[in-house]
Parts: structure tokens; C-alpha cells; sequence
């Protein structure tokens, strides 16, 4: 709690807040001040037989960071890649509700998951360079999705926004882009998210497999890009989610309901003064 | 560069347009053209048997599996080559199976783990692609003539054959060990086994299924072989059941051949027939490999 | 301290004497030991036999006359024994079986590893590799039957293709080698990590770029490696193109011409009434001896690159 604490109050001295965020409505469904940029709707899933989402509703900030917090298995990484279709990757997945983005349903028929994918920009939690050159990573997004401008500019500035072109701006070309430390991968990983121009940025864990000093570096660069993105993490360390971002959703699985959104609120508020008791237990560590 | 579009500026769409319609009716069209190209080899399979039983299929009787090679194509049969095969196939089992078995385990199991080891797994492999008549040319060399000097016979041809599907008895044998998972063998180390007891009792009887199905799939092999039993000297014409392991043989595969390039088409039904005979057997050892692994594999 | 020592020693006394235990346990190390050791005897025995085996050969023809001409006439005088006319025939059925085989045996290795659903993988796996365990005698016939007979004279003129010639034995041996490509390449592709997968569709990525774009280049050793072996394997096949593509010793790439390859010679003074003793005799020692190591360089070469590879990414 004490970290917690110390955290927040670092994020409150680094930055101004534009604004004071509104009391959020009660129970599980808040609304953020700023418009919406991605509304779950009454979202369920499916694994099989096996069900991992339970009536999920929440609407994500635009130009905020959102964080999903819980323990483990209780169905952060589903819901995350719920919102921009990658579970349709998997055999067997079964989706009911909407997620609502730019007032359209992406999972309504008429939708093709890659205009979804190529708006709503995904960073996994393992950093997973192609084994190509540095450039060819950043490019690789704008390449399939047919970009007509000057790809050197493109590129050049990706890596900047990535913070990471003062690192590789003398061999990008050449340097494969698996040769890089974790830290620098993981930013390649975002840089080339960044080159398809989406509005969304989906992090699952980025810092995961990071060290401290690589980890406080992406951190900083999410306060960063939050200025244009909307970014929605998924973490498992708490300060983390108290230090980066704006808005918290505590999801748990219980044995009577699995993948169930608890609360969801100012991260501030729900550091301090949850509502449940069940967020409370799990942010002081007394369970998960 | 602007990176953000919201709602109010400008409404997007997310159905495939343009572009991405394209890109999604070629991966779409993709789907149909690499599934076509995947059924093309069995497609020919299907046309091989079809033309194959078309041709031969008159031609099978009990009397053609029983009786001898004669004169008029019409009253030959397979009986020599089938026995031979038989005969062969028996002894070549008997001899690499647990030669393979006995390989794979020192591997996997009791070998030091240096350059001798690397040595002796890369030479099983280079071994598995030495084209069969350089095998033939061994047991020419080795086996018929040289040092055994054993002569035309079964036991040449069976120690030939032998060697050539060691390779790939070793291969199946060593991957099928090592896919048991180390806790089990562990754990019976961790009761004071030794390791061959260990082996014995643990690893061997997890691996069992994959060896059987890798040594069925060899021996097929084996069956099937054609080139190195010309090369150590399958007869033309044996009018007599095989009695023992000196006596001269012929086989099914080396039948097939002196049948298929005779001037003429006369014998061509008779070898399209024992085609058939051994198709059946091949393919039967292939159906008990493949139902062996799928009733066995760890998912 | 000191009982500790002693402690120490006599268990380790103790586990000393664990071999001696179990003397069986050194009978079967040794037979094992034993065992593992034919399959090393066996390589050695090979180039041996082969070294001196073909030695004679070259006491009658220089080294010079066998590797830099190209005339081979080794059955009928004048004798000639120019190895490049076997090795254009060899060289002439890997081409053509390559070029059905290859771009077949990748797409089925992409279908499999990138499209199919594992109950469609499960049933197509085995059943392809069925075409991998046909007797090569039986493609030969089909070969010599079917494919020469009732498609290519017919498609491009009785006149126009041999009877036996290197285009119906390319094709067959193509099907033949369709599993070995497509198997070796699809363990590569489904090696590639599922992340780097998910990085691509994450980007906007359709199925086909994936495939193409990453998960082939990703796996592009192991790929080159089944090409290899693939190689390796037409050139070691013998009955196809014993009975197929013909006995004519012919330096060409043209496909519809009758041809001889290393392995069909071979055959050829194998079944045909050569005396022992004579060079033609002997030349099937100096062919096989090419063959081995034409053979065993491409087999080496591919094995690194699988080994390799797949360190990369344990
Ligand atoms: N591909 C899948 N197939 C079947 N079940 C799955 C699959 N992926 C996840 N699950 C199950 O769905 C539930 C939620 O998983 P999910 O990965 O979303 O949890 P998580 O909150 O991200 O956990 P973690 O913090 O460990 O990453 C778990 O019970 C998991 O076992
Ligand atoms: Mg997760």
C-alpha cells in the first residue's frame, strides 16, 4: 500500500492534470470524463465450454491510460484481446455482447477484424520483434496496409515517438531487430504499433519480462503517448498501474463467476477509497 | 503525422474497403488454392491405385498368391517373392529392432553428452539419406562377397536390409524417448533405481508406441525395397519354397520390376496385380503406424 | 569437520561401488555401448568398401578422364567414362522433380502449418506421408505406364517424348518427395513462435501476409533444409529412374529425352551380365563412391541448418 502511495503521488508531481476526473457512477460501470474511445458492452466469452468473461461493461477514456488489474487467470488478457479481435485467432471462441468503437460494433458482421487490428494497435507482453531489420519491423505494419507516403519519414519518426531513435539511428537499417536488449525491443514493438497509425494501443504486461531501469523507460514513454493515444495496459503490478495510468478496472474470477469486472474507477480513488471489499482485500495484498 | 480521428471529426468505417477487401479476398482465395495444392499429391495416389487395379485387378486370385512363376503370363503368380518377402521382412525385423532400440537408449539415456554424442546422432542421420543402393553396394561388397561371404541368399539380403532401416529405427526409437517427460524418470532416480532399471521399467514402456510406430514405418520400408536386393542378387526365376536362411531368394518389389521392363505389355497385368499385394501389405503397416501414434499421442 | 569428511568419503565409497553392484548394469552398457557403435562401424564400412572397391577402377581410368570430361560409354566400345553425363541425368530429374515439387510441396506445408484446423492437420498429416512410403517400384510402373503413356504423349505428342524419359520419373519422383518437403517444412513453420504471429495480425496483418511475410522467412532454414533432403533423396532413387527415364547417357536438361542417372547405371550393371573384374564392373564402384558423397555432403549441410535452427529457438 505504502509503494502504492508513493507511487501516486510521483504521478501527481510529474504531471498536471488537466482535469478532475467525475465521480464514477456507481457500481461497475463508469464513465470517464473524456469521451469514450472504446464502450464494452455486456461482454461474455467463451474458451470452448470453458467461460472466461462474464457481462463485462466499461468504457475506456479517449487519450487516457486505462488499466486492468486482478489476478492471475481472472481474464485481463482476454478482455484486452477481445478489443481488437485477436481471440478470434483461437479455435472455439465464443463472443457475445459488443465492444463499441467509434460508435460501431467491431464484433457486428459487417466488420473485418483486420480494420479493426490495423486502428487498434496490440503490445504483447513477451516482446516479439519479426526477425527482420529494425526498419523493417517499423515498416512491416504500413507495408501490408498498402502506406503511399515517404516510409524513411515514417519510420524515422516512429522510432522518435517510441523513444528510440537516439539508440538505433545509425544502423536501423541494417541491425536485425532481435539483436536489441528487451527494453529497446519491447519500444521497437511499440514503434511499430505506432507506424500504423491507430488510436488505440492495447498493452498486455509490457514490462513484464523488462528489468526496473527498461521497465520506468516504457512507463515513461506511455505518459508520453498518452497525449495522443488512448492506451489501454494490462499489468499485474500495481504500482505500475498506480504510476501510469488514469483510470483502474479491478477484475477477479470467483467460484461463481469467472472474469467479472469488480470496479472500476479514477486509479486514485481506487487506490484510496475503494468501493468493494474485494478491491480492497486485493490491493493491500490480503488475497490474488 | 496525425494520429487520432475521433468520432465527431470524422466517421470511420470498418468493413473491409478498398484496400483491405483486396488484401482479404486474396488470403480468402489463398485458402482454396494451398488446400488444392495439398490434395494434389493424394489425388495422384488416388489416380496411381485406380489405374493400378484397373490393370491388375483381373489378375488377383488365390491362385495367383500360390502358385509359381510360369511361362504364360496368365498362370504365373507370386508365390516365391511373397514367401521371400516374408521370409526377409521376419529377419530383418528380428535384427534391427533391438539394435535401433539398443542405439536410441545408449543415446538418450546413457551416453555421455560430448562430441561422441554429436558424432554418433549426426552420423545416424547422414546415414538415414544414404540412397539405398550405396546400402546395396555394401551388402554386395560385405555381405555377399568379402569378408561373410555368405553368397546370394536370404541372410545377405536380410543383414542388408537391416542396416539400411537401422537409421531410421534409431531416429523414431530416440524421439519417442525423448518425448517422456523427464519428471517420470526423475522420479524413479530419485527412488534409488538405476538407470537401467529406470530405463526398464519407466522410460521404455512410455516410448514403446512411437518406437513400434517408427520401426512399422521402416520395416514398410523395407518391404518396399527394390534396388538393393537387385544389387545383392535377388534371383530372376525360383520355382521352390525358401527352407532356410542360404537359400537364394527373390521378393515382391524385385518381381514387380523384372515384370515392368519385360519388352511387351503382356506381364504387365501380372505386375500391376502384385503391385496390389504389396500396396495392401505397405499400406496396412502405414494404417497401424498411424493408428498406434493417434491412440497414443500426448496432447 | 572431521566426521563430516569421513562421512563424505564413505558415501562416496558407497556410490562408488553402485557399478559394481549391478554388475549387469555394466553388460548392458556395454551392449548398448556396443549396438551404438554398428551404426558408426556401418559409415566407415561404407567409405571403405567403397574406396577399395572402386580403387581398381582408377588404375584403368585417371581421375582426370572420370571428373573433367563428359562423355560416358562405359557398357559398349569405345569405352568412355566421363562421369558429367550420369550427373547431367541426375541433375536433369532433380530439376523437373523440383520444379512440381517445390512450389506443391510448400503450399501444402503452409496449408498444414498456417490454415489448416488441427482435426484437418491430423487426418492430411498421415495421409501424405502415405505417398512417402509407396514402393519406389510402384511409382516406377506408374511412371512408365500412366504418366508416359496415357498423359504426356497424348498432352505433347507420341513423337515428341521418349519412352522412357525424364519428365513422367520427375513427376512421380515429385510426388514422392511432396511429403518430405511439405513435413520438414511444416515442423519449421510451427516452430516459428506463436508470438511472432499474433505480432503480425496485431499489426492489420491477413492470414496470407502472415504466412508469407513471417512465419515463411521465420522458418526459411528449416525450409532450405527439407529441399535439401529432399535433393538428397531424388538423387539417391533408384527404380524410378531405372525403369522411367531411360539408359541413354545424355547431356541435357531437356526433359523429354531419355536419359541414365548415376543410380541407373548402377542398376544397370547390376542386373545386366557384366564379368567381374572388368572396368565396367569396377565403375559401379567409382559411381556409388560419387553418389556417397554427393549424398552424404547434402545430408551433412542439412542437418547443420536444422540443428542450428532449431537451438534458435529452444
Ligand atoms: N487459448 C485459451 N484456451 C482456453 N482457455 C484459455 C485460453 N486463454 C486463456 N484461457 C483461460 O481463460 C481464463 C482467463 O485467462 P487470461 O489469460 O485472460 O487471464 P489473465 O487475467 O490475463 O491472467 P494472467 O495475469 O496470468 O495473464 C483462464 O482461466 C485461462 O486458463
Ligand atoms: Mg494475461
Amino acid at each position: 500500500m505504502v509503494n502504492v502511495q508513493q507511487a501516486l503521488e510521483q504521478k501527481r508531481m510529474t504531471e498536471v492534470r488537466q482535469e478532475t476526473p467525475r465521480q464514477p457512477t456507481q457500481g461497475a460501470v463508469a464513465e470517464p470524463a473524456s469521451p469514450t474511445a472504446v464502450g464494452i458492452d455486456d461482454l461474455s466469452l467463451w474458451y470452448g465450454h470453458k467461460r472466461a468473461l462474464t457481462n463485462v461493461s466499461l468504457s475506456f477514456g479517449e487519450r487516457k491510460v486505462s488499466a486492468l488489474i486482478g489476478p492471475s487467470g481472472c481474464g485481463k488478457s482476454t478482455l484486452l484481446r477481445s478489443i481488437n479481435r485477436m481471440n478470434d485467432l483461437i479455435a472455439g471462441v465464443r463472443i457475445e455482447g459488443r465492444v463499441n468503437y467509434h460508435g460501431i460494433n467491431i464484433y457486428d458482421r459487417s466488420v473485418d477484424p483486420v480494420e479493426v487490428r490495423r486502428r487498434i494497435g496490440m503490445v504483447f507482453q513477451k516482446p516479439n520483434p519479426f526477425p527482420k531489420t529494425i526498419y523493417e519491423n517499423v515498416a512491416f505494419g504500413a507495408k501490408v496496409n498498402g502506406f503511399k507516403g515517404n516510409m524513411d519519414e515514417l519510420v524515422e519518426s516512429c522510432l522518435r515517438r517510441a523513444a528510440l531513435w537516439d539508440e538505433v539511428k545509425d544502423e536501423y537499417k541494417k541491425k536485425s531487430g532481435l539483436a536489441l536488449s528487451g527494453g529497446q525491443q519491447q519500444r521497437l514493438c511499440i514503434a511499430r504499433a505506432l507506424a500504423n497509425q491507430p488510436d488505440v494501443i492495447l498493452m498486455d504486461e509490457p514490462c513484464s519480462a523488462l528489468d526496473p531501469i527498461a521497465t520506468l523507460k516504457i512507463e515513461d514513454l506511455m505518459r508520453e503517448l498518452v497525449k495522443d493515444y488512448t492506451i489501454i495496459i494490462v499489468t499485474h503490478n500495481m504500482q505500475q498501474a498506480a504510476r501510469v495510468s488514469d483510470y483502474t478496472a479491478f477484475m477477479l474470477t470467483d467460484e461463481h463467476i469467472t472474469g467479472q469486472l469488480i470496479e472500476y474507477g479514477p486509479t486514485e480513488e481506487l487506490f484510496t477509497t475503494p468501493k468493494d471489499k474485494r478491491t480492497e482485500d486485493y490491493i493491500s495484498g490480503r488475497f490474488g | 503525422m496525425t494520429s487520432l480521428q475521433t468520432s465527431a471529426e470524422k466517421p470511420i468505417s470498418l468493413k473491409a474497403e478498398g484496400g483491405v477487401a483486396r488484401r482479404q479476398a486474396f488470403s480468402r482465395m489463398s485458402t482454396y488454392i494451398l488446400a488444392a495444392a495439398t490434395m494434389l499429391g493424394l489425388l495422384v495416389l488416388a489416380f496411381l491405385a485406380y489405374d493400378i487395379i484397373k490393370l491388375g485387378g483381373g489378375r488377383l486370385s488365390l491362385d495367383f498368391l500360390t502358385s509359381y512363376l510360369q511361362r504364360r503370363a496368365d498362370d504365373s503368380g507370386i508365390r516365391a517373392p511373397l514367401l521371400g518377402t516374408i521370409w526377409i521382412v521376419g529377419f530383418v525385423v528380428v535384427m534391427s529392432v533391438p539394435v535401433g532400440v539398443a542405439t536410441a537408449i545408449w543415446m538418450e539415456e546413457f551416453a555421455p553428452k560430448n562430441r561422441l554424442l554429436w558424432l554418433v546422432r549426426v552420423n545416424i542421420g547422414n546415414l538415414a539419406g544414404v540412397p539405398g543402393i550405396v546400402y546395396g553396394i555394401l551388402g554386395l561388397a560385405i555381405f555377399v562377397r568379402g569378408p561373410f561371404g555368405f553368397g546370394q541368399t536370404i541372410i545377405a539380403a536380410s543383414l542388408t536390409l537391416s542396416l539400411m532401416i537401422l537409421p531410421m529405427i534409431v531416429i523414431a526409437s530416440s524421439e519417442a524417448l525423448r518425448q517422456v517427460p523427464p519428471s517420470i524418470r526423475d522420479g524413479s532416480l530419485a527412488l534409488g533405481a538405476t538407470r537401467w532399471q529406470t530405463v526398464w521399467n519407466h522410460t521404455l514402456p512410455g516410448a514403446i508406441p512411437g518406437i513400434m510406430t517408427g520401426t512399422i514405418l521402416a520395416v514398410s520400408r523395407a518391404a518396399g525395397e527394390a534396388a538393393v536386393l537387385i544389387l545383392v542378387g535377388a534371383a530372376g526365376i525360383i520355382l521352390r519354397d525358401p527352407s532356410g536362411i542360404n537359400d537364394r531368394f527373390t521378393i515382391l518389389p524385385v518381381q514387380i520390376y523384372s515384370w515392368t521392363v519385360r519388352p511387351g505389355d503382356q506381364f504387365k497385368p501380372e505386375a500391376a496385380a502384385a503391385i496390389i499385394v504389396l500396396m495392401v501389405i505397405v499400406l496396412t503397416l502405414n494404417a497401424i503406424a498411424i493408428v498406434i501414434r493417434n491412440k497414443f499421442r500426448r496432447d | 569437520m572431521a566426521l563430516a569428511t569421513q562421512r563424505a568419503d564413505d558415501l562416496e565409497r558407497k556410490l562408488q561401488k553402485r557399478l559394481v553392484k549391478h554388475p549387469g548394469e555394466l553388460v548392458i552398457f556395454a551392449f548398448l555401448t556396443i549396438c551404438a557403435s554398428i551404426t558408426l562401424l556401418t559409415t566407415a564400412v561404407i567409405g571403405l568398401t567403397l574406396i577399395v572397391e572402386a580403387e581398381p577402377f582408377f588404375e584403368h581410368v585417371s581421375l582426370r578422364e572420370f571428373l573433367f570430361t563428359t562423355n560416358w560409354q562405359a557398357l559398349q566400345a569405345p569405352e568412355a567414362f566421363g562421369i558429367w553425363e550420369l550427373v547431367a541425368g541426375t541433375g536433369n530429374v532433380v530439376l523437373w522433380s523440383m520444379v512440381f515439387a517445390l512450389p506443391v510441396g510448400l503450399m501444402a506445408a503452409i496449408y498444414l502449418s498456417e490454415y489448416a484446423r488441427p482435426r484437418a492437420r491430423r487426418i492430411l498429416k498421415p495421409l501424405l506421408e502415405v505417398l512417402a512410403g509407396v514402393p519406389t517400384v510402384v511409382y516406377a510402373f506408374f511412371a512408365l505406364t500412366f504418366i508416359t503413356q496415357d498423359v504426356l504423349r497424348p498432352l505433347l505428342g507420341a513423337d515428341n517424348v521418349s519412352f522412357q524419359n525424364s519428365l513422367g520419373a520427375s513427376i512421380v519422383m515429385a510426388v514422392m518427395i511432396i511429403p518430405t518437403i511439405a513435413s520438414v517444412s511444416e515442423d519449421a513453420m510451427s516452430n516459428v513462435p506463436r508470438e511472432l504471429r499474433e505480432g503480425a495480425y496485431g499489426l492489420g496483418s491477413t492470414r496470407l501476409e502472415v504466412a508469407f511475410r513471417v512465419v515463411f522467412p521465420a522458418a526459411l532454414p528449416g525450409i532450405i533444409a527439407s529441399v535439401i533432403l529432399a535433393i538428397s533423396r531424388v538423387i539417391g532413387e533408384t527404380m524410378i529412374v531405372a525403369v522411367a527415364a531411360g539408359s541413354t547417357p545424355n547431356l541435357t536438361l531437356f526433359p523429354l529425352e531419355s536419359i541414365q542417372t548415376m543410380t541407373g547405371f548402377m542398376l544397370q550393371v547390376a542386373t545386366g551380365d557384366v564379368a567381374r573384374g572388368t572396368t565396367q564392373y569396377e565403375s559401379l564402384f567409382a559411381v556409388g563412391l560419387s553418389l556417397f558423397v554427393l549424398t552424404f555432403i547434402l545430408n551433412f549441410v542439412a542437418q547443420l541448418i536444422v540443428q542450428k535452427y532449431t537451438e534458435k529457438y529452444d
